[in-house]
């Protein structure tokens, strides 16, 4: 279940800080757990989340096996200019999710 | 001060009045001998309560919330055609939203097909007959994800369940299975849930068992779950066998816990520990 959900503001002002909320659906399977036969299920965890603004990395989050499912993030950036806001969730197998909002600066 | 307190108590009497009616008009309406709850209900709470602060904002602000994920993808399984008739939920019920208020009357007595349903049976009951559509799994992230979207259009309106003319039977089954001591611990759900809530057991306090947040999110599952899952792992805690899914007994039993929850806002998807 690959589905998102994101908070940036629509707008904002010039050297404002706004506040990106981004929720995840990953099961976030530790490898640690074993089913009802004994068995190991196989790890299979999100490893990286990056937020780009305007084509330049602002913020990146390594994940591990600690984390619990459906990872949260909430962290601030500072209003520079008008631009693109790209999430990008990277995963073990092949995941991968992209969800990109649109803030326009003004001032 | 002294003319606030004086307004502040006609308001209350007009309340206390307005509140009389209500119940003197309901009570005529619905049933003569409306039975009497285990908690009265000026002490009825939802699990909301015995929740942690930060779990309680994790509910509340629906960005954060997890279980949003579910009900998201509800809202695609809604618009998806489906099944051998290959209609969607979408194609006989319109959008989402006019769901309002339908999760507030459940479990209740379907009269066509002359049995109890829960909003689960009932989603269940239409993927086969309506889109001839295999039955979901009871725990399956599908159909989680569909009762979880109904259940939301009616966040924060009062849980109000019949339990009067056909369902009556079922209530009363409900109300002595509530009772009843079971497993090898021979504990009854009344014993902790209306003898004990609000005391510790290990880490944890007991609830009053109220249903008004499912299908929730709970940590300890790290997914949605359903009321029944719940419910199976209160019958494991006494060492019991938990009743089917869909069996008239769970369905019996959902209907008394939704009638003791009578009154609390619904908070689909709610947030638990």
């Amino acid at each position: 279940m690959s589905t998102a959900r994101v908070i940036v503001p629509d707008r904002a002002r010039k050297g404002e800080t706004f506040e990106i909320k981004a929720l995840i659906g990953h099961s976030m399977e530790t490898g640690f757990r074993k089913n009802a036969e004994g068995d190991a299920i196989p790890r299979d965890i999100v490893t990286r989340f990056s937020c780009r603004y305007d084509g330049e990395d602002i913020f990146v989050w390594e994940l591990h096996p600690g984390v619990a499912a459906n990872p949260f993030i909430a962290f601030h950036a500072v209003a520079t200019r008008s631009g693109d806001i790209e999430l990008v969730w990277l995963g073990m197998n092949g995941f991968e999710h992209r969800e990109r909002r649109r803030i326009t600066v003004v001032g | 001060m002294a003319r606030v307190s004086s307004s502040f108590w006609k308001f209350s009497a007009l309340l206390g009045i307005g509140w009389l009616t209500t119940l003197g008009l309901s009570r005529t309406a619905i049933t003569a001998d409306e039975p009497k709850p285990g908690i009265p209900w000026s002490q009825q709470k939802s699990g909301l309560e015995f929740q942690s602060k930060s779990n309680r904002e994790r509910q509340e602000d629906l960005t954060v919330n997890p279980g949003m994920l579910w009900v998201d993808q509800g809202a695609e399984i809604w618009a998806r055609r489906e099944g051998v008739a290959g209609k969607s939920c979408q194609d006989c019920h319109g959008e989402p939203e006019r769901m309002k208020g339908v999760a507030t009357r459940y479990p209740a007595f379907d009269a066509r097909m002359n049995r109890l349903h829960s909003l689960e049976t009932r989603i269940q009951e239409c993927r086969s007959t309506r889109q001839q559509a295999s039955p979901a799994a009871p725990d399956s992230d599908a159909l989680l994800a569909l009762s979880a979207l109904v259940a939301h259009q009616s966040l924060g309106m009062p849980v109000s369940p019949r339990i009067d003319g056909p369902a009556k039977a079922s209530f009363e089954r409900g109300r002595s299975l509530y009772q009843m001591r079971v497993g090898q611990l021979n504990m009854s759900c009344a014993q902790c849930h209306e003898q004990n809530w609000g005391q510790r057991l290990r880490t944890e306090t007991v609830s009053q068992g109220h249903g008004n947040g499912y299908p929730l999110y709970r940590l300890e599952w790290q997914k949605l779950g359903s009321l029944h899952r719940r419910m199976r792992s209160c019958f494991y805690s006494v060492r019991s066998e938990p009743p089917e899914h869909g069996s008239e007994e769970h369905l019996a039993l959902e209907l008394y816990l939704a009638w003791r929850a009578k009154g609390l806002k619904v908070e689909t998807p709610a947030v638990r520990r």
